[in-house]
């Protein structure tokens, strides 16, 4: 079980490292598809079958949409000009990795070990189901227990294509010249 | 946006109503399977999408003028609002978000308060969302920024 | 422990994109990356050994269950992500039709 996560998780670095030094806008675009059909394979080897659902789909749409930006705009890359300032951003998440490495092998024993952890609200999640009466956990806990943050989560989708509307419609004055 | 050839346009005449009566039937089951109403709406939003995609931009009925697109977002969230306030009025418990329907047994269709009709609003809300993005910034993106 | 560290290795990845690319598009996808790596964490924390999804059947009396709410939490998380992702990339239509490149200098430079 962990050999075929890692796996994944190795293919899904791949891809993510490769998607970002690619020369065409294309490529970049499709192998960031990986990342996401990776990460599809990885939430049903954690039984986690509503959110495959949900991002299998969503991720098809945001190719749709970023592969209709590029073919639109243009799809090539600036050449490479090497600067003095993405120097020192390497250097600087290079100390941070570091440090991040240090904490972790010293206080890093507090984090359980893979699959052994059960939180307490888990358990009181599962045991009060006759309070929601519904048979899938997940649902009873985002729109019974948890009803706020759906609601939040509604306002902000509603909120996002306002901004989009409203983004793409202002007419610049100079765009008239 | 042009259109695509005929073949893929008779596929789609066929697989396009699947698709979405499949989105319903996730939503519609969204207690006792696993889905909901986020993922039941995305999957329409999706069927709509491939019907776009095959015709191209000049799909009949496509109009600017008034979209019901917009109406069916804002009711889809109001109606999310409203179910909650009704739990407000009309429970014994009296606070927002209290199921006042009655819980059932666990496994049927009918049952778990209002948990049936949420995933159904949410569904037309994210549905409408996701089909509105996608046309706001494909199919109109010529023609937004002239008129109005 | 490893697919934590590897968790961890995959949200530099898309923090390096967004700090030294100069494409805004690289940007944006640099962006989704760390987004996607932190729902991963969150399912990779509350994973059960030998447990199963959590929905009540009828022959599922009595087993172990996964932890139904980083699911929760994460389901709401993608959408958002989505919504976002729009945004962006309606912001970066706008500036391909203002300044007509991609590139952060030039536009940073331009000062129209």
């Amino acid at each position: 079980m962990e050999i075929y996560l890692i796996i994944i998780l190795a293919l899904m670095i791949l891809g993510a490292v490769f998607s970002l030094h690619a020369k065409d806008l294309l490529s970049a675009v499709i192998s960031y598809g990986i990342v996401g059909f990776g990460l599809v394979i990885a939430f049903l080897l954690l039984q986690a079958p509503d959110l495959a659902l949900v991002l299998i789909v969503v991720e098809i749409i945001t190719l749709i949409i970023m592969l209709a930006v590029i073919k639109n705009t243009t799809h090539e890359e600036e050449k490479k000009s090497f600067s003095l300032s993405s120097v020192i951003y390497v250097c600087v998440a290079l100390l941070f990795t570091l440090f991040f490495f240090v904490i972790f092998a010293r206080f890093g024993s507090g984090l359980a070990r893979f699959g052994e952890d059960t939180m307490r609200m888990a358990t009181a999640y599962i045991d009060a189901v006759h309070l929601t009466g519904s048979a899938n956990l997940v649902t009873g806990v985002v729109f019974g227990f948890r009803a706020y943050d759906t609601l939040g989560e509604a306002t902000v989708l509603f909120t996002a294509v306002v901004g989009v509307l409203a983004i793409l419609r202002i007419k610049g004055k100079k765009e008239e010249d | 946006m042009k259109g695509m050839s005929i073949i893929v346009q008779k596929i789609c005449q066929i697989v396009a109503p699947v698709i979405f009566l499949f989105g319903i039937y996730i939503v519609i089951h969204g207690h006792l399977t696993p889905g909901g109403g986020f993922a039941g709406g995305v999957i329409m939003a999706g069927a709509f999408i491939f019907q776009i995609i095959s015709y191209g931009s000049d799909l009949p009925k496509l109009q600017k003028k008034e979209f019901s697109l917009e109406i069916l977002e804002s009711s889809g969230i109001l109606g999310f609002l409203i179910i909650a306030c009704l739990g407000l009025l009309f429970s014994t418990v009296g606070i927002f978000f209290a199921n006042f329907l009655p819980t059932g047994k666990i496994g049927e269709l009918v049952s778990a308060g209002y948990i049936p009709l949420a995933n159904i609003v949410v569904a037309a809300e994210v549905s409408a969302a996701i089909s509105l993005i996608f046309l706001a910034m494909i199919v109109f993106k010529e023609e937004i920024s002239d008129d109005r | 422990m490893i697919l934590y560290i590897l968790c961890f290795v995959l949200f530099m990845v898309g923090l390096y994109g967004v700090l030294v690319k100069r494409n805004l598009i690289k940007i944006i996808i640099g962006l989704a990356i760390i987004e996607y790596s932190v729902f991963l964490f969150l399912i990779l924390i509350g994973y059960v050994k030998d447990g199963t999804a959590p929905i009540l059947n009828s022959e599922a009396e009595g087993a172990i269950f996964v932890d139904p709410l980083p699911q929760a939490m994460v389901l709401t998380a993608i959408v958002i992500g989505l919504a976002t992702t729009a945004m962006l990339l309606s912001i970066a239509i706008r500036l391909y039709r203002k300044y007509g490149t991609f590139d952060i200098r030039e536009i940073r430079s331009l000062k129209g």
